[in-house]
């Protein structure tokens, strides 16, 4: 059996989904190839003890991009509707807590408990950080350029002089600073502007959460001028809690591709890109059945697409060399907690709530990452849904989804099942000492170690921004340089998922920009019919 | 005792070593591969002439040898090199380019395939690296089997009535670029009928326990037939004419390359036709190279001249016209040919002007007396194969 489609999208992931609504909205006859039973990869919410149901690896909507959720309907999908805001709290050893909201008197108040001077300092830093972001986001929904200045389209070239134009626009200093921080380490932006332990462990976190380094490892600024980018315009401005967890975009976005005139098979997973005569024709599924296609476009991570669905011989000997290198080791672990209530005070204020109470702290956990250890005292983000969605759980009882770092993929003597073991007993200690009593409440749980993210959702080495967000694996060279442009070394060969420009969080814009390299080649093709 | 590393005596010896130097009638040795190799024995003209009117012997036992072997090998060697391999049957030799991504020579050798999945790749430099990369995603198991092997180069023509009398059956009847295994006097003999030499031929393949028998039998058996052991100097003579090209000489190999563009293609170094681009498997590079072709990006080719005179003329200048205004290209490697009475040359010229038959100006330097003399001569594109005696193939 054999079906024909101008464009076969591996993967219903998020980024997935968006292709596949791109194209589908522009004529393309589209089919999406989804190896698990639902759409949304890790944009999902399932259950994972009886009646507790929660977001199964990301768990906070920051990042999606507005043009994208405009241009796919998703605000008459109901997506607006649905969001619930949340603030942070940086939880204290001794119990207490920073509320930081969008209120910044109330913020400012909040750490002025703690540091008078990193109360004044706070939402002015903070505002210029986003800011700083913001004038990189520009290029979120644009194609990098390559560094070839004389291979750019006029285009690019254009889209270029926008860029520095806007660069230009943040003024003098503003410029100066960024280039200063760009390939900087947290632990030193973090003196620069704070004093107390507290605000400085807490960038620290932000900085280096979903990356393989520490609050001391270069890059770690980057990483958070990152995240911030999608506080600003870029973004959705802070973080939400979907109803119904991260699933709900996942089926919404899902929906768009569908009403689209896009095709979504589930449990259709492919088990290798079709090459035919040096050119991707389409796909095979496990089973054998042929999807044939003009257009493959993978929302699979590079590894996952180049090593593992296309055939050995396919590719030239550096390139997949290139691609084996990319960073890809995940170091954040899952924990998901069923809980019998909430410890005293944390159903007031964020559901966000952050355990990094110094730099110090950070590294000590990112040291035994370095060492292929899982974290002795780790750092935790824990988000708790069930606040926000009270269905996610039995009435009185609650969710706790929390990220774990570091637990890394590349464990040096650990066995997976003993660092399934460390992460759980490690986390709830933490967590023990700052909520006395909460082992008691836990019902049942939950642990996915980066092994786990590969295994149930293709994210290679358990790395969910598909490839680390450093400034060696951005822009032009993600994923690997000369191959910014969505385009694969095989002709037909899409890369539509966030190893590609400009990368991960639950943004759409790699799959929105792919298909709009996708479109300019079909509208190629058909010209040149 | 000394602390200078090179003072040292650290080159290794080939098997053949004892037999050789009882030979060198010079300071002939020079390092191969970190083996002492002959340059010469006696002289550079009597060890040419032997190649091209009697049989010569030439020790090739520090060419670099890998055995690649496996499930995938026949797939994976189609995928290392610019050659279709899926033509080459077993038992037979295939001469090759092997390319990085952007389709510019790593090295080009000979490739024995010796049965479906089990192939050797020569190489004068070090491959593993390259092969090991290359290999990624393949069921192959490659090992460098230099040393357990060791081999004599036997070309010239009366080569084959050496090995007759050595008593290899059916050599008359062995095809040029074909391979024989045999046993004679209960030793392992692999004899492939190829060489660097352009004459005819063979490589006769021992181990190393059995190469002082193999040397004295051909040199007993041979001596009516004016066998000669012959060095370097004399090989690089014969290979020019047949118009080999050779890797540090007449191109830079892509992973020594200081430079990007210094690397280049197949094409560029005038071996195109080793290149199979409507082959059905993707080689590494095969994107490159169909663009280089499709869109005409070769910079350069490299070309047979045939220069007037007698002024040898490597390193040379070549030119459009006599005035020396359009400058073309360079020679590499240039010789004044004893059975052609030709000089000859390899020159690097725009595709335009590779076209055999084509008439160029040369810019010759030599020294007279106590001067340095320019002379500017006519010279003529030829195909670079100068030397191609019909008893090569025959």
């Amino acid at each position: 059996m054999s079906a024909v489609y101008d464009a076969a999208i591996i993967g219903a992931g998020h980024n997935g989904l968006v292709t596949a609504a791109y194209l589908a909205k522009a004529g393309l006859k589209v089919v999406v190839l989804e190896a698990n039973g639902r759409p949304g990869g890790a944009a999902i919410t399932r259950e994972f003890a009886p009646g507790f149901r929660v977001s199964a690896v990301a768990h906070l909507l920051h990042a999606l991009h507005p043009r994208i959720a405009g241009d796919l309907g998703l605000k008459r999908l109901g997506l607006h509707k649905e969001l619930k805001a949340t603030g942070t709290a940086a939880l204290l050893p001794d119990g207490g807590r920073i509320e930081i909201t969008r209120d910044d008197a109330a913020t400012s108040a909040s750490i002025g408990r703690v540091s008078p001077a990193d109360g004044a300092a706070y939402a002015a830093a903070m505002a210029r950080l986003v800011r700083l972001s913001g004038a990189l986001g520009g290029y979120m929904l644009r194609t990098p350029p390559s560094p070839a200045m004389a291979s750019n389209d006029l285009r690019t070239k254009i889209e270029l002089g926008l860029f520095a134009l806007s660069l230009r626009r943040l003024g003098r200093k503003d410029l100066l600073e960024l280039t200063r921080i760009l390939t900087m380490n947290v632990a030193d932006l973090a003196g620069d502007l704070f004093e107390s332990d507290a605000v400085k462990g807490l960038l620290a976190f932000e900085a280096t959460l979903g990356a393989y380094l520490g609050p001391r490892s270069p890059s770690t600024v980057f990483n958070l001028l990152y995240r911030l980018s999608s506080f600003g315009p870029q973004g959705m401005g802070g973080f939400h809690l979907p109803a119904g967890g991260m699933g709900a975009l996942g089926d919404m976005l899902a929906k768009a591709a569908g009403k689209a005139g896009a095709v979504i098979r589930l449990e259709a997973p492919v088990e290798r890109i079709l090459v035919e005569k040096d050119v991707a024709a389409g796909v095979v599924l496990v089973g054998g059945e042929e999807v044939r296609a003009g257009f493959v476009a993978s929302s699979a991570d590079p590894q996952a697409t180049l090593l593992k669905l296309v055939a050995p011989g396919q590719l030239d000997v550096q390139f997949l060399k290139r691609i084996r290198h990319l960073r890809m080791n995940g170091c954040v672990a899952k924990i998901h907690l069923a809980l019998d209530g909430l410890p005293d005070g944390w159903a007031e204020g964020a559901r966000r709530l952050v355990f990094a109470p110094k730099i110090d702290h950070v590294e000590r956990a990112f040291d035994c990452a370095k060492y292929g250890r899982v974290s002795d005292s780790p750092a935790l983000e824990v988000v708790l849904p069930s606040l926000a969605d009270p269905s996610l759980a039995p009435a009185g009882k609650h969710v706790a989804s929390i990220l774990f770092q570091y637990a890394p993929y590349k464990l040096r003597t650990t066995s997976p099942d003993d660092a399934r073991r460390q992460v759980l007993e490690r986390g709830l200690d933490t967590l023990e000492a700052l909520a006395p009593g909460i082992k008691g409440r836990v019902l049942a749980s939950e642990v996915l170690i980066p092994h786990d993210l590969e295994s149930q959702f293709g994210l290679s080495g358990g790395q969910w921004h598909h490839g680390e967000v450093t400034l060696d694996q951005m822009f032009f060279l993600r994923p690997a340089g000369g191959f910014q442009r969505y385009r694969m070394p095989i002709p037909g060969l899409w890369l539509c998922g966030a190893g590609a420009h400009p990368g991960g969080n639950i943004s759409g814009a790699a799959g929105a920009n792919a298909a709009r390299e996708i479109l300019r080649e079909a509208r190629r093709r058909r010209d040149a019919r | 005792m000394t602390h200078v590393q090179h003072l040292k005596p650290f080159l290794r010896k080939t098997p053949f070593h004892g037999p050789m130097e009882a030979l060198m009638h010079g300071n002939g040795w020079i390092r191969w591969m970190g083996y002492y190799a002959p340059a010469f024995f006696d002289s550079e003209q009597s060890e040419y002439f032997a190649v091209r009117t009697g049989a010569s012997v030439y020790d090739v036992s520090p060419l670099i040898k890998y055995s690649i072997r496996g499930r995938d090998a026949a797939r994976f060697m189609d995928y290392l090199v610019t050659r279709d391999m899926t033509k080459a049957k077993p038992m037979q030799v295939v001469y090759t380019a092997w390319c990085d991504d952007d389709g510019r020579m790593i090295e080009e050798g000979t490739v024995f395939r010796l049965a479906e999945n089990d192939f050797i790749l020569n190489a004068a430099l070090h491959q593993l690296h390259w092969l090991e990369e290359a290999a990624y995603g393949f069921d192959v198991a490659i090992e460098e089997i230099s040393e357990q092997v060791c081999g004599l180069s036997l070309q010239g023509p009366t080569s084959r009535e050496i090995l007759k009398l050595l008593g290899v059956a059916g050599i008359e009847r062995l095809a040029h670029f074909s391979i024989l295994e045999t046993t004679i006097d209960g030793r392992w003999l692999r004899i492939d009928r190829a060489g660097y030499t352009g004459d005819l031929g063979y490589e006769l393949w021992v181990k190393p326990e059995d190469a002082i028998w193999l040397w004295e039998t051909l040199f007993r058996l041979g001596d009516p037939y004016k066998i000669a052991p012959i060095g370097s100097l004399a090989l690089d003579m014969t290979r020019i004419e047949a118009g080999f090209i050779l890797v540090d000489a007449d191109y830079i190999g892509a992973m020594h390359a200081i430079r990007p563009t210094q690397r280049i293609s197949p094409y560029e170094a005038g071996i195109g036709w080793a290149v199979n681009l409507k082959k059905e498997a993707y080689f590494t590079g095969k994107r490159a190279l169909t663009r280089e072709k499709s869109e005409g990006l070769s910079r350069h080719i490299l070309t047979g001249i045939e220069i007037e005179g007698r002024k040898p003329a490597a390193g040379s200048f070549l030119y459009a016209d006599k005035a020396g205004k359009q400058e073309l290209g360079l020679t590499t490697s240039a010789l004044w040919s004893p059975v052609m009475k030709k000089n000859i040359a390899f020159a690097r010229l725009p595709p335009r002007y590779a076209a055999p038959g084509q008439q160029l100006w040369i810019e010759i330097w030599y020294p007279k007396e106590q001067k340095i003399e320019r002379s500017m001569v006519r010279c003529w594109t030829r195909n670079r194969m100068f030397f191609d005696p019909p008893r090569k193939k025959q």
